[in-house]
């Protein structure tokens, strides 16, 4: 009688040990899981660009013989038919700076476009910057009924399309006479109300108590705003530096619409237009260009997810 | 989006009667003062977006209602129906349309599980997150390379097409060509909608969860009843954004297939890029003017819906 009870408690005692053990189990291979599809997800993310590196070590020779097609095809007027079939390389046959050499030495027109994109982004975001580190300041200082108006239709400008606010954008252009120069990219570029709406929302948690503190301490109102506050959002700045700085970065509509010129465009519309006969150079000059937002994104990786946390309202 | 909510909010308020008028207190000099050089402040910004985006679309409309900018003759709505009975301006709508309708669905739920999966216990967590992120800082400029080689007649993935019995498709120049610029658009948006969900994920009370969890609720009970009413809000922002950026695909076809694409890669852009060539000022307007509607009311529609779904969890 006794014997059999003691068993059975064992056995009871055995099954919740194991279901235990097998809980765990389950939750290691769960976790095992997670991991292989984060991997291959992030396989597929890294492969474009690590494609893109490894590409543009490669010779001239190889990348016609490997893709003369795909641009012989594309761009009619291509010339270069080494092979019919593409073949995506990995790992060049033999590593080679050559592409590098010839884009830096000797094609002075990819250049002068990475350069005209520098003309571009780093005065918008500059100045925008600056516009918006005075408005949010005027938006943080007092809120009324007007100024919650025009705040809402910052937001709403900021939520158009480049199909909507480029048909003003143009029309101004015109009126003032600078269509096809480069302040028609760089005026509504700097006027543009992102960084206001972003900075405003990092702006807004300072709480009043520390501005009503300067003020008794006989802080004047610019001291309040380059002394407390804009020290206070440095970081949000930077944010919204970063965000800034790929969107202008990247950008093609604007150049298409309001500069007619080629030779003002930047290097992200340039690059589409790269002909057959320079296809080697491609991969070198797509590196070049991705250099500088990848630095940012290194050195800033927080900021930027920061940034992108403020933009959807979650804190703040 | 939380100043759309405020906004209607203070609307409603606004027009209750008794709230807030008639109990106006004479303003102090102080405040006055500080009313003064927030005005000072903001002029700058305000004074530049009067004059690139708030006057000129005042023009933009006046010239959407007149026969042409020089005569200004009164014509109604005239523009607007030639706009929306152009056959260019259809097959842009249509094909925009239908990106947006299956792009961002996928760019929502696609970014939300990945989301889901980095919140919870995995290893090297900032890591993927870095993996994740990093198509946002590559211009597009520099990937189409790749997608061209991939998505070329003779390239990778039609050979994986042809060795699991597929047939090849020219896809840039088939009626498939939205599917290589999807994938391009879903490679660049995913990361930042996730980001926008991990961070909306990690606000979820803490507690609530435990009592579900003492409650013997499951792990999918969880995610549909709690988790997902707390992200009723960050589901719209992200609906929203991927929306928006959906309108921008232009930039990802233009930088594949040019000025001239597949019928079916025809966006909006394409037809505002092509007015704006010939210069047709009333055309440009009213279609400009269309889109600004649609999207305001896609926008009030989405608010409606969040403010339904997600009032029970809020404050």
């Amino acid at each position: 009688m006794e014997e059999t009870w003691k068993t059975e408690r064992n056995a009871a005692h055995l099954l919740a040990a194991r279901r235990k053990r097998r809980k765990e189990m389950g939750e290691g291979v769960r976790i095992g899981a997670r991991t292989v599809i984060l991997l291959f997800f992030a396989v597929l993310f890294l492969i474009p660009i690590l494609l893109t590196i490894t590409n543009s070590f490669m010779s001239a020779s190889e990348i016609n013989a490997n893709y003369g097609a795909v641009f012989a095809t594309t761009e009619s007027g291509g010339k270069v038919f080494i092979s019919k079939t593409v073949t995506l390389k990995f790992i060049p046959d033999m590593v080679s700076f050559a592409q590098y050499g010839s884009v830096l030495f000797r094609s002075p027109e990819y250049l002068l476009k990475f350069w005209n994109a520098v003309i571009y982004v780093v005065p918008i975001v500059v100045f925008q910057l600056f516009v918006a580190m005075l408005a949010s300041y005027g938006f943080a200082r007092y809120r009324g009924k007007v100024r919650g108006i025009i705040f809402f239709s910052y937001v709403i400008l900021v939520l158009m399309p480049y199909q909507v606010t480029l048909v003003p954008n143009f029309l101004v252009s015109n009126w003032l006479g600078i269509l096809g120069t480069r302040w028609a990219i760089w005026l509504p570029g700097i006027f543009s109300p992102f960084a206001v709406y972003l900075l405003t929302k990092f702006i807004r948690r300072i709480p009043t108590s520390v501005f009503e503190a300067a003020q008794i301490d006989g802080a004047g109102e610019w001291q309040m705003f380059s002394r407390i506050c804009m020290p206070l959002c440095k970081s949000g700045i930077f944010s919204v530096a970063i965000l800034l700085f790929i969107d202008y970065w990247n950008m093609v509509e604007q150049p298409l619409i309001l500069l007619p010129d080629d030779a003002l465009h930047p290097l992200s519309v340039f690059l589409s237009k790269i002909n057959a006969g320079e296809i080697s150079l491609a991969f070198a000059v797509a590196v070049i260009y991705m250099i500088p937002p990848l630095l940012m994104f290194l050195y800033g990786e927080e900021y930027l997810i920061e940034g992108i946390t403020y933009q959807g309202g979650i804190k703040g | 989006m939380a100043e759309i909510k405020g906004f209607m909010r203070a609307i409603e308020k606004f027009k209750k009667p008794g709230s807030g008028r008639g109990n106006r207190v004479r303003r102090s000099r102080r405040e006055q003062r500080t009313r003064f050089v927030s005005l000072l402040y903001l002029s700058p910004s305000i004074i530049g977006v009067l004059v690139f985006f708030v006057i000129p679309f005042l023009v933009v409309i006046y010239y959407s209602l007149v026969n042409n900018p020089v005569q200004g003759k009164f014509v109604g709505f005239r523009n607007f129906l030639s706009v929306w009975n152009n056959d260019a301006f259809r097959q842009a709508a249509g094909n925009t349309l239908r990106f947006s309708f299956t792009a961002v669905p996928l760019a929502v739920i696609g970014s939300l599980y990945l989301a889901a999966v980095m919140e919870s216990r995995i290893p090297f967590k900032s890591r993927f997150r870095t993996f994740f992120l990093s198509p946002i800082m590559v211009p597009i400029a520099s990937v189409v390379l790749i997608w061209q080689v991939l998505f070329h007649y003779n390239g990778l993935i039609n050979e994986v097409f042809t060795a699991l019995g597929g047939t090849k498709t020219d896809w840039f120049k088939s009626d498939f060509a939205q599917i290589p610029v999807m994938l391009l658009f879903l490679w660049k948006n995913l990361g930042y909608n996730m980001i926008l969900f991990m961070a909306a994920l990690s606000s979820v009370p803490h507690d609530l969860i435990e009592v579900a969890q003492l409650e013997g609720a499951t792990k999918r009970q969880i995610f549909f009843r709690i988790k997902l009413r707390y992200l009723s809000a960050t589901v719209v922002f992200v609906t929203i954004m991927s929306l928006i950026s959906s309108f921008k695909v232009f930039r990802e076809v233009y930088l594949l297939a040019g000025d001239y694409p597949v019928s079916s890669l025809y966006m909006l852009q394409h037809y505002m890029n092509n007015t704006f060539r010939s210069l047709d000022y009333q055309k440009l307007s009213a279609a400009a003017i269309i889109m600004s509607l649609v999207i305001i009311v896609l926008f009030f529609i989405m608010y409606k819906a969040e403010d339904k779904f997600g009032r029970d969890v809020e404050d």
